[in-house]
């Protein structure tokens, strides 16, 4: 049995990638992720596993080298804040567009502009809707527990190598911060370069008898042939959105009402959900893990049963846009959010509850 | 069996320690435990806080309104976290510094003269452990070996000379309450 260890979600995400054989880790730091960078520093990978870990000059030169290593068919992975994944949407979109899997981790922080460093969920559009340029999806992994921290740098990497794309792991102030307990994924070694070869057979690593040379490149002028690469892209989002749709339901078996809820946000909610259960009103809760494909199909199942809906979001109103189109207008959709770093209590998703839909506890 | 704690007071005064070494009393001591601190400026002289949970179930939300357990170390905590204790509950603070006195019937007050006890010991940074000491004889949610066994755990190496130091700062602040 692995020991059960406590730690900080950030600590927690350093650690993993380690434990998966991720071979390299490009970063910038920026408050409240930068633990991620300190952590990998302080266990310094590159002597044990051989992990290459970088302090990029900037957000900037850490993507474009996350670019370069994914193009040679390498596990590699950066992470930032919310102002420093602005600054990566363009290798973003490129990685997207030449169809490479690489690992972004974003520990929310409230903006816009350089903003607040506390917790937010203000980059769900950005996350979710293809952050830069062109017609692009990201898997979006919204992690509510350390263990999930952990637990999802493994599921981002498997899913990016699988599907050929990025995947984003997106996080929050709150959960990059807190300390609980969690078990590291047992250590891999990292792929040997025949490894990487036989699983990559596009990667830019050498022709070594291959009969033909990998290009990895983003750009198509032809646009007959960019248009045959756009419908290949959509072809591989439908299979995502087919396949690796994860969500969790807590309570909804009886739910009068439904909250839908991400992330560390989804906790404060289940804490408000006993409380409300205790004074004999039946909430339920559907928390989406994939933010990106969205849990549409299991959102529009639940608002059958239920009176009203009620997201609950540390923005002004983001995820409720999707889920008010798994809703189709079947029953009103509201939304309860804080911004600027405020992250709410129990007792005010209670008291919203109350204000939305007319009950009382 | 569930605890839900704050502990506030200025940046330096060991408040994000010492709810560190309750968290990892209670891992030692097989309890769920939530540690979510108030991150950012906050070097010493600012404010910090810690929320620390400790349950034999799972717990849910790491950021809470009220609190079992309050410990202050100022008066802007004071005067921030007196009304968030539950009815029946606990608050703890240091007098040194303090104005404006808790006026609340509804809880235990408990005074700890910290300040001066850590004078006693010849040593500052003995201060947050002998307020956890004063908290656990308040409360009692987690023994003592397991907050020393938790203290070695977070403690790197080349501190555990002062191991002993920290248990007697720790049982002094017990005798306290």
């Amino acid at each position: 049995m692995e020991e059960v260890k406590l730690m900080k979600g950030n600590e927690a995400i350093a650690h993993a990638a380690i434990r998966y054989g991720a071979d390299g880790y490009f970063g910038y730091p920026i408050t409240p992720q930068s633990e991620v960078l300190e952590t990998l520093a302080e266990l310094m990978p590159w002597e044990t596993t051989g992990m290459t870990v970088l302090q990029a000059e900037s957000e900037v030169a850490a993507i474009n080298m996350v670019y370069g290593g994914a193009a040679t068919g390498k596990a590699v992975m950066t992470s930032s804040s919310s102002p420093g994944v602005s600054l990566k949407q363009e290798g973003i979109s490129y990685l997207a567009a030449s169809e490479l899997p690489a690992l972004i981790v974003n520990v929310m922080r409230g903006g816009p502009g350089l903003g607040t460093i506390q917790p937010s969920q203000s980059d769900y559009f950005q996350a979710t809707k293809g952050g830069g340029h062109g017609d692009y999806h990201l898997i979006v992994l919204a992690p509510a527990t350390v263990q999930e921290m952990a637990d999802f740098v493994g599921l981002g990497f498997d899913l990016a190598f699988k599907y050929r794309t990025p995947a984003m792991i997106l996080a929050d102030g709150i959960v990059g911060q807190m300390m609980e307990k969690v078990v590291l994924p047992p250590q891999r070694a990292r792929r040997t370069e025949e490894e990487v070869r036989q699983q990559c057979p596009w990667a830019a690593c050498g022709r070594r008898g291959r009969d033909h040379r990998n290009v990895v490149t983003s750009l198509e002028l032809d646009s007959a042939k960019m248009e045959e690469n756009n419908l290949r892209f959509q072809r591989t989002y439908a299979e995502i959105t087919a396949n690796e749709v994860r969500y969790q339901e807590y309570f909804t078996e009886d739910a009068e009402y439904l909250i839908v809820a991400f992330g560390s946000v989804a906790r404060i909610c289940l804490k408000a959900i006993e409380d409300a259960r205790a004074a004999g009103v039946k909430i339920g809760m559907l928390r989406p893990i994939t933010l990106w494909p969205f849990p549409t199909t299991e959102i529009a199942r639940l608002a059958k049963q239920v009176k009203g809906v009620l997201t609950v979001e540390l923005n002004a109103g983001q995820m409720i846009e999707d889920v008010r189109l798994a809703v189709e207008g079947a029953v009103p959709v509201h939304h309860f959010g804080r911004m600027g770093g405020i992250v709410p209590n129990p007792n005010e998703v209670l008291a919203a509850l109350e204000e939305k839909f007319s009950i009382k506890f | 069996m569930k605890e839900e704690i704050v502990i506030a007071g200025f940046g330096g005064q060991g408040v994000l320690s010492m709810g560190k070494i309750l968290a990892y009393a209670g891992l030692m001591d097989n309890l769920e435990v939530s540690w979510m601190p108030s991150y950012g400026p906050e070097q010493r002289g600012g404010t910090a806080n810690v929320t620390v949970i400790l349950s034999d179930k799972a717990i849910s939300s790491p950021v809470l309104d009220t609190f079992d357990t309050a410990v202050v170390l100022n008066q802007q905590s004071l005067d921030k976290f007196e009304s968030k204790v539950k009815p029946g509950g606990t608050l703890i603070y240091d007098p040194s510094g303090i104005h404006h006195l808790p006026t609340r019937t509804d809880i235990k007050v408990v005074p700890v003269d910290a300040m001066g006890a850590s004078i006693e010991l010849k040593n500052a940074k003995t201060y947050n452990m002998i307020l956890l000491g004063a908290l656990l004889a308040c409360r009692p949610i987690v023994p003592v070996d397991a907050v020393l066994r938790g203290l070695k755990k977070t403690l790197p190496e080349r501190h555990h000379h002062l191991l002993p130091l920290n248990e007697e700062a720790l049982r002094k602040g017990m005798s306290l309450v």
